[in-house]
Parts: C-alpha cells; sequence; structure tokens
C-alpha cells in the first residue's frame, strides 16, 4: 500500500468523525483516527475492503466509542450515535474534508509551531517520529506540541465550518503551507534537513487546496511560487553542501517542467487579479526562472513588483524591503543600495542576512575590507550551518581576490 | 566511560584556510562520525553558533538577570563538541586525534570525562 494512500484516506476520515462528534472532541477523534490506520496497516495487506474510507470510519468510530468509555449511559449515547448516523458517499465530499480538517490544524487561535506540527499529523500523516525529524527535535517535544494543539482545537469548539465556505480562514492555511514547504528548504536553525518530503507534501496540499479554491489567486500564487522554489533546489545547494546563491547558480539544473507549471499558473492568475502577497512573490519567482541569468534578469520589473509587495503588506515585512534593496541594486547601483540598507538596519537592528546582503555589495563595490568586516559580522550572526559555510567561502574569496 | 571533546575555535583561523582545507575539515568530520558510529563510541555532535548569539542568565542582587553576549570574552570559543563512549582516556586521546581541527594550527580539542548523563528520550 502507498504512502499517499494513508495521506489521503486520514484526513478524509478525521473529517467524518469530526462532522458526527464535533471538533471539540478532535483530540478524541484524531487518536481514534490513528487506531484505525494502525488496523487498516495490519489487516489490508490480507483483506482489501471495497470502500477503504467506510472501513476506517466505522473502525475509528468504534474506537471512538471505546476511548469516552466510563461513563456508562454517555458510551451508550455515543454507540448509539455512531450506529445511528448515516453512511456518507465515499467520495462525495473528498476534497473539501481535507480542507475542513486542515482548516481546523490551522486556526489561528492556535501557536504557530502547533499549526503545523498538527498539519502534518492528521492532514499529511506524518508519525511523529517523522516529523521530530524535520524539526531535529525529540520526538517528546513534537507528541507534546500536537496533543496541547488538539486540546486547543477542543476548546475552541468552534462548530465545523461547513466546506462551502472553504475560503475561510484561508491565510492561515496558506500561511501554514507555506512555512512547511519553506522550512523543508531552508531551516532556520540548525542544519538542513534529510526530508524534502515536507517540500513534496506541502506542494500536494496545496494543490489540493486550489482544486476547491480554483479562483483563489492567492492560493494559485502559492502553489506557483513552491513550484517555481522547488524547481530551482537541484541548484541550490552545491556538492561540498555548500549554499549556492541564485546568480551562481547553473541554472541547466533547474526542473523546466516545474517551471513551465509555476509560470502557466502566474500567466492564469495575473490579468484582473487584485496582487496578493503569494501572487506576487510567485511573479518575482517567474521573472528569476525565466532569465538565462543575472545580468539578462527584468530587475526593472522585479523591482517594481517588490515595492507592490511592500505595499501590499502595510511595509511591516523588513525581510520584503531587503529582497528590495537588493534589486535596487542591480537597478540604481550599489551606493544607492547601501545607504538604504543603513536605513533598514536602523529600523531593524537584527534583521537575518542584512550584513550577509551589505557583504555583497561591498565587495561588488570594490571595497574589500569593508565587505570583509560585514562577512565576519554574517558569519557570526547566523545560526544555520550551510548559510555560515557560503559566507566564509565569500570571506576567504574576498581575502584571496585582493592580497 | 563517556567524554566530551569539545571543539575550540578560533575564527581568524578559520577565515585562512582554502576551500580546500575547508573541504578536507568537512570530509575528515563525516568520516570520524561514520566511524565512531560504527564502533558504537558515537554518542551524539552539536556545532554552536557564534558566541555573540549567546544569552547569559545570572544572579543580580538575588534574581535571575539576561545578558546579551558569552560568559567570557576570548579569541577561541567552543564551536561544538562529540560526546563518546569510550573504553579509557587513551581511546579518548586517540580519537580526539583523528579529528580534522587536530591537525590545524589555532584549533584545539579539549577532553573531559563526563560525571552524568541524562539523554531525554533515549
Amino acid at each position: 500500500m502507498s504512502e499517499g494512500l494513508w495521506r489521503e484516506l486520514a484526513p478524509q476520515a478525521l473529517a467524518r468523525l469530526l462532522r458526527t462528534y464535533g471538533s471539540t472532541h478532535f483530540d478524541l477523534c484524531e487518536d481514534a483516527v490513528q487506531e484505525a490506520l494502525l488496523h487498516a496497516y495490519q489487516q489490508w495487506p490480507t483483506r482489501f475492503p471495497d470502500d477503504p474510507v467506510g472501513w476506517l470510519v466505522t473502525t475509528a468510530r468504534r474506537r471512538y466509542v471505546d476511548l469516552t468509555r466510563g461513563d456508562a449511559r454517555r458510551r451508550l449515547r455515543e454507540t448509539r450515535a455512531a450506529l445511528l448516523h448515516p453512511p456518507m458517499p465515499p467520495q462525495a465530499v473528498q476534497a473539501d474534508d481535507s480542507l475542513l480538517v486542515l482548516r481546523l490544524c490551522c486556526h489561528p487561535d492556535l501557536p504557530r509551531s502547533g499549526q503545523v506540527a498538527l498539519t502534518l499529523r492528521a492532514v499529511a500523516g506524518l508519525t511523529t517520529a517523522q516529523i521530530a525529524n524535520v524539526y531535529q527535535v525529540p520526538e517528546t517535544t513534537i507528541a507534546q506540541r500536537i496533543t496541547r494543539a488538539k486540546r486547543r482545537v477542543s476548546e475552541l469548539g468552534t462548530p465545523l465550518p461547513p466546506p462551502k465556505h472553504a475560503d475561510e480562514r484561508v491565510t492561515a492555511v496558506l500561511d501554514v503551507l507555506y512555512v512547511m514547504f519553506t522550512e523543508a528548504h531552508h531551516t532556520t536553525t540548525g542544519a538542513p534537513p534529510a526530508d524534502t518530503d515536507l517540500a513534496t507534501e506541502a506542494i500536494r496540499l496545496t494543490r489540493l487546496l486550489l482544486l476547491s479554491l480554483s479562483k483563489s489567486t492567492e492560493v494559485t500564487g502559492l502553489l506557483a511560487l513552491m513550484l517555481l522554489t522547488e524547481a530551482r533546489q537541484p541548484a541550490r545547494v552545491g556538492p561540498d553542501g555548500r549554499l549556492t546563491p541564485l546568480d551562481e547558480q547553473d541554472r541547466t539544473l533547474w526542473n523546466r517542467e516545474l517551471i513551465d507549471q509555476g509560470i502557466t499558473l502566474v500567466r492564469r492568475a495575473t490579468p484582473g487579479a487584485e496582487p496578493g502577497p503569494y501572487l506576487l512573490q510567485a511573479c518575482i519567482a517567474a521573472l528569476h526562472a525565466e532569465a538565462p541569468d543575472t545580468a539578462a534578469t527584468d530587475w526593472h520589473e522585479i523591482l517594481a513588483l517588490y515595492r507592490l509587495l511592500e505595499i501590499v503588506t502595510g511595509h511591516g515585512n523588513p525581510t520584503i524591503t531587503l529582497n528590495r534593496i537588493v534589486a535596487q541594486a542591480m537597478v540604481d547601483g550599489n551606493d544607492t543600495a547601501l545607504a538604504q540598507l543603513d536605513a533598514l538596519e536602523a529600523d531593524h537592528p537584527r534583521l537575518p542576512r542584512l550584513d550577509a546582503v551589505r557583504a555583497h555589495l561591498l565587495e561588488r563595490a570594490g571595497r574589500p575590507d569593508a565587505a570583509a568586516n560585514a562577512y565576519r559580522r554574517a558569519i557570526a550572526a547566523t545560526v544555520n550551518l550551510a548559510e555560515q559555510q557560503h559566507l566564509r567561502h565569500g570571506l576567504r574569496h574576498l581575502a584571496g581576490a585582493h592580497e | 566511560m563517556k567524554y566530551l571533546i569539545l571543539m575550540q575555535v578560533d575564527p581568524a583561523v578559520l577565515e585562512q584556510l582554502t576551500d580546500e582545507q575547508q573541504k578536507q575539515i568537512q570530509e575528515g568530520h563525516a568520516a570520524f562520525m561514520a566511524a565512531t558510529k560504527e564502533s558504537g563510541e558515537f554518542i551524539a555532535t552539536q556545532a554552536l553558533a557564534d558566541p555573540s548569539q549567546s544569552k547569559v542568565v545570572r544572579s543580580s542582587g538575588g534574581s535571575p538577570e539576561v545578558t546579551d553576549g558569552p560568559f567570557a570574552e576570548s579569541k577561541e570559543f567552543m564551536g561544538g563538541f562529540y560526546f563518546i563512549d569510550v573504553d579509557s582516556e587513551a581511546r579518548a586521546v586517540e580519537l580526539a586525534k583523528r579529528i580534522p581541527d587536530a591537525s590545524i594550527p589555532g584549533l584545539a580539542l579539549e577532553l573531559r570525562p563526563v560525571m552524568f548523563t541524562d539523554l531525554g528520550d533515549q
């Protein structure tokens, strides 16, 4: 049985239990589904059911009743409710069901770490051990995050939103999917995780989301952004494990098929669209993907898109401003960009990557001593090993070039 | 017996390395980890961020006070460690000598016997 099948079935079964018992019992429903999956894993290889979701739901309901036992009268009531509940047509609400669970997992009242852990477990079907491996933390930590998140969902006690309103809270869902994706590509701390399945899974879920929200330009934008970023992955890390920046990447290694898919999505979504942050970032990624090299890149257009992105996000994200300054350097020269970096640093003294950008700009401006100091500050500030190695490499080359 | 091998690092020394040396160091560490895992002597290793990322928590007039920066200012600092389980101190020294840092002037390794261990979930 394929991993993919489990990942498709688990959220559907969970959604049906939640419809029956309500999201106030999220933790019990989730436990019941996990145990049903375990039974399925043991039994299906010898006897595969005609209706796998129905089988899972029935088994999970029995398990749910077991889990709530202790109060005889309640048990009776639960059993009756479980058995009286009319079975649903298997395929009718498939996509919406996964999304329903996704939306519950991404409830804005949960901490981001809890949202992501719960999504990976309940929707993506990863085990606690797999999630722990992705985040390089002990399994017990992840188990705690999941337990707390489940309890919080139960406490929220909101009635299940009807599938009609699938775009409700979609921003939080998109943000969690994007966190999953970026975490796979570039961990904020430590060494890069070995499990790139996380990126694949984020893409799969975003595709699923787009199925039911095909008109949402932001969902389209996020999927395009993910595909265009994923396409560059083979060129991002050199054989020595060091990060390769965009302008040094071997573009023949980029995955053309993913790029074409991403560009098609961008073209489909852009006309007449209200530009949201994900669509704008996808447009920028598409411009990079279309260019044969850094020199031939349409930096004027990229700069204009970053300016728009700053406006759309209310100038509240210094990393976007930092990226805008990089584009600015390509259009208006290094000195203009360096002055703007100083201004940005005054407002955000500990902004990640700022000194790395400064080092590159100073190097290009022919100021090796100042560049070396910026490299040193950037090396001291990063907590990402691959990035640190990349910066050390830059510093050594700077010294070599000017000796 | 368990030992902590502390990798003492001097950033100025790391800057002087060539790309070739850097590559050899990385490969050397990978080989060291593989060999000590194979022999069952490996327990854990961690690389640490620059001391400028440190916070120090210490008593100030009876209540804990948090300050930025390293505990002690110095040119060298602990860049990371290996945690190993070996038969003897001699073996710990033998292993430490195989760590690439041992062959680079300006870097050093410090070995310290471990007196108590709790690895949480292990």
